[in-house]
């Protein structure tokens, strides 16, 4: 398998400490919760992306994010890798975050470059959810 | 956790074994000036008589375990090339006879591949599909079967599941028609008992690697009685009665043979060894939640056991699992991220198959290994599946088939 360290590290920290990870689920229904479900099974990855914002004067900012990935190990790495990107960050900068950030921030190679796009769709999905939701 | 312990743990036995130390042995007397490295076809002098006699040896050696003629032995390259010259082979020398070839959809690709290149060049292949369990049925092969049809190729013991073909079933059928039957044969030498002299097969196809021998050797068994024929695919020198031409490698040669020979001595032992090592690991591994084996329990070899983990993705398991070697499907497609053709073949969803892992065990495997083996397993599925939306959902009483998934 032609991963970088960049993806095996990142897959075994965050299979091995989930939390410090943001691994987990907020409630869906909660109003300042945004969710984004993306991929299917029979396609072999499936990224749930939830963001937790805060409105800040006329802008809203994501203060917290938690994620759960069944899929390859640098689905899951790329998952990981956009919530570390997503924390702190206004809606309008989390849009501005594209798949090839994270395929440089992993050096995914060519075959595995979808997981960066479906982890761009997730934070999409999220953002619209909560947009909805204001 | 024993510090000691080798890591990673080899578990991928069906994919190849490590050469037994005493055939290394036997390999490096056939090789330098002062061991046996002549050339088996020299006439003119001692070298080749003394070669010649080695490979003879070998060849008997093989022939023993499977109890036929040491004539009928032709020596290859190895399982591979056997499957091609037995498919090739009959299908250009009877095409007179007709152009059908009967095989399954859960062969090795060195059936299906030599089948698919036939079709190319005329001739028709039916793909018989397994029943759930991962056998093939006799019946299922009869129903197939053609005026025109002159070759039946199912293999003997599947590759990634362990699941045993019924060749007596299989066999008596081809005999009753009067169609030559190839198996394929590289999993089972040394697992499960071979006996030709009562078997209705024509040819079987052998590997050394599978069975503690070295890689690059093989052999095929062509029946004197009755008598089969084949067209050579290799030409240069007429060796092996013409069916194979090539300077016999005497040092693989008799690696093969004394692979054999153990695997003779030692299956009994290896076998309720392994069976032991099998049932201990199966035990555990279920009370694992919504685990599946994949391929019939009941008619497996205990060496290969294919389990899906639902929920979990094959890929990351296999990551999660990096001190244990195992593979996802078999390791010729283990590189693509298709799932394996031939979980799909059972009719397995997409996701489970995916989600398989095949665990092979051999005659190096200790209860220590099966023991770490376990643990990873269990740690890693719980952490994957922590990590999984699916598993969430699934313990939510969602039923994922009704979900509505946007594919990509």
């Amino acid at each position: 398998m032609a991963y970088s360290k960049k993806v095996v590290d990142k897959f075994e920290n965050t299979i091995n400490e989930p939390a410090k990870y943001n691994v987990g689920r907020f409630d869906p229904k909660e109003m300042n919760v945004g969710t984004g479900m993306v991929g299917a099974p029979a396609c072999g990855d499936v990224m749930k992306l939830q963001i937790k914002c805060e409105s800040q004067g006329n802008t809203h900012v994501i203060k917290d994010v938690k994620f759960k990935t069944y899929g390859c190990g640098s689905a899951i790495a790329s998952s990981s890798e956009l919530v570390e990107m997503l924390i702190g960050k206004t809606l309008e900068e989390a849009k501005e975050i594209k798949n090839i950030d994270i395929v440089k921030a992993l050096e995914l190679p060519p075959i595995k470059i979808h997981c960066s796009v479906l982890a761009e769709d997730s934070i999409k999905q999220a953002i619209e959810d909560y947009e909805q939701k204001q | 956790m024993n510090s000691q312990m080798n890591l990673p743990i080899y578990m991928d036995y069906a994919s190849t074994t490590p050469v037994d130390p005493r055939v290394a042995k036997k390999i490096s007397d056939h090789l330098t000036l002062d061991g046996n490295f002549g050339n088996p076809a020299s006439r003119s002098h001692k070298f080749g008589w003394k070669a010649e006699e080695a490979v003879e040896e070998a060849r008997s050696h093989v022939a023993n375990l499977v109890n036929c003629d040491p004539r009928e032995i032709v020596w290859t390259s190895g399982a591979t090339e056997a499957d091609n010259l037995a498919i090739k082979g009959i299908a250009n020398f009877y095409k007179k006879n007709g152009r059908h070839i009967i095989t399954s959809k859960i062969e090795h690709k060195a059936v299906l591949d030599p089948c698919r290149q036939l079709e190319r060049d005329g001739f028709e292949v039916t793909y018989l599909e397994p029943n759930e369990g991962g056998l093939i049925s006799p019946e299922a092969v009869l129903n197939a079967i053609r005026e025109d049809t002159v070759l039946i190729s199912i293999m003997h013991i599947n590759n990634e599941l362990g699941t045993i073909n019924d060749l007596s079933g299989i066999g008596k059928i081809a005999r009753e028609k009067g169609i030559f039957f190839h198996v394929d044969a590289a999993q089972s030498t040394g697992k499960i008992e071979i006996d030709l002299s009562s078997l209705p097969v024509d040819l079987m196809s052998f590997s050394a690697h599978k069975t503690y021998g070295p890689k690059g050797i093989g052999a095929l068994f062509v029946r004197r009685k009755p008598r089969v024929r084949i067209e050579a695919q290799i030409h240069g020198g007429g060796h092996e009665r013409g069916m194979r031409s090539g300077t016999l490698p005497t040092h693989q040669i008799v690696g093969m043979g004394e692979a054999f020979r153990i695997a003779k001595e030692e299956m009994n032992n290896d076998k309720k060894r392994i069976q032991s090592l099998h049932d201990k690991f199966y035990k555990s591994i279920s009370n694992i939640e919504e685990i599946y084996v994949n391929g019939d329990i009941e008619n497996k070899v205990s060496n290969i056991l294919n389990i899906s983990f639902a929920y979990v993705e094959g890929e990351s398991l296999i990551m999660a699992l990096k001190d244990i070697a195992v593979s996802s499907g078999s390791a010729c497609t283990s590189a693509s991220l298709e799932p394996s053709y031939v979980l799909r073949a059972l009719g397995r969803k997409d996701e489970l198959a995916s989600s398989s892992i095949r665990f092979s065990f051999g005659r190096f495997t200790t209860e220590e290994d099966v023991d770490y083996t376990l643990n990873l397993i269990n740690h890693a599925v719980d952490r994957l599946r922590e990590l999984s939306p699916l598993w969430e959902m699934y313990l939510d009483g969602i039923d994922l088939d009704t979900v509505d998934w946007q594919t990509h």
